[in-house]
């Protein structure tokens, strides 16, 4: 590897490496979050509440 | 079905339900392909491997943009319209634009100094960009701190309409301005100054991201969704409780 090869290989794999740790935070974001409010929903529809929208369609 | 019936919330949650595995899948395919295609790209002849960054650095920052042209026009469908899936959407829209200017902003500096010597420098282009990211964050603590959610959304709806001034001043700041950065080279008049073997691969990865901005942006509006029925539900749950004390 040449002396300017190997100084810029750092620049590129960090470029890399933030882009898919701010790509996988986001995605881990996404699905936790959507996993939180299907529990918290279901929480709240065993207690018997529902919205409004829901009961008329019941 | 007309387009104006997916402006409903539990009709948008069964499109998003069908489209969005076929949305990752297609991010996916396109990433492999276009990340297989950049790494058998030729180097530059000035800027050595280093134009390795281009791939991810261009995109991100076309997302960034793009992610508050989608706020700008939720922003509208929230002041002018009222209607509560263009909230959803601009709070969505939010963090994901946010990301990918912080990315374009990161890669930038890591770009930067192999090739200009510096990291930074407040230049038009890069200071215009970090404005960018400073109006994000700023919507952001808008959507998420107002107490009364309602008066937050059309906060940052307005914020979101001021702050679209900021794009043609990104777009054109290289033309406008002396910079360091490098003026337009894909997008200009006169066509692009891109070689085909280095273009190709920087459109397939910028289809590539533009593939994750949505299937990441749909998924936000789910959960948005979702948090709103919680909050509804909850405040009848505090009804309930309320009335059944009384």
């Amino acid at each position: 590897m040449s002396g300017a090869l190997a100084h810029q290989i750092g620049f590129i794999i960090a470029s890399y490496a933030v882009t898919v740790f701010v790509v996988a935070t986001l995605i881990g974001w996404v699905v936790l979050d959507h996993s939180a409010q299907r529990r918290l929903l279901g929480d709240l529809e065993e207690q018997g509440f529902s919205r409004r929208s829901q009961r008329n369609q019941g | 079905m007309a387009v104006i019936d997916l402006a409903n919330p539990t009709r948008f949650l069964s499109l998003v339900q069908r489209v969005l595995p076929w949305l990752w899948g297609a991010a996916l395919i396109v990433f492999i392909i276009g990340l297989m295609q950049t790494f058998n790209a030729p180097d530059d002849y000035q800027q050595g491997a280093t134009v390795k960054i281009m791939y991810i650095h261009v995109p991100a920052a076309w997302l960034g943009m793009m992610g508050w042209s989608v706020m700008s026009v939720a922003a509208l469908g929230t002041l002018v319209w009222r209607h509560p899936l263009a909230d959803v959407a601009g709070k969505a829209a939010a963090p994901i634009g946010a990301a990918f200017t912080f990315i374009c902003l990161i890669t930038g500096a890591l770009w930067g100094r192999p090739t200009w010597g510096t990291y930074w420098v407040w230049d038009a282009r890069l200071t215009s960009m970090l404005v960018l990211l400073l109006l994000y964050l700023g919507v952001i603590a808008l959507y998420w701190t107002a107490e009364d959610p309602g008066r937050g959304s059309r906060a940052a709806a307005v914020l979101t309409l001021v702050g679209a001034i900021n794009l043609p001043i990104i777009k054109f700041s290289v033309d406008w301005w002396n910079t360091l950065h490098q003026p337009a080279s894909i997008m200009r008049t006169g066509g692009t100054a891109i070689a085909p073997s280095i273009l190709y691969p920087l459109l397939v990865m910028a289809l590539g991201f533009t593939l994750l901005f949505f299937a990441l942006h749909f998924a936000a509006m789910r959960n948005e969704i979702l948090r709103r029925r919680v909050r509804t539900m909850r405040l009848i749950q505090a009804q309930t409780l309320a009335e059944a004390r009384a």
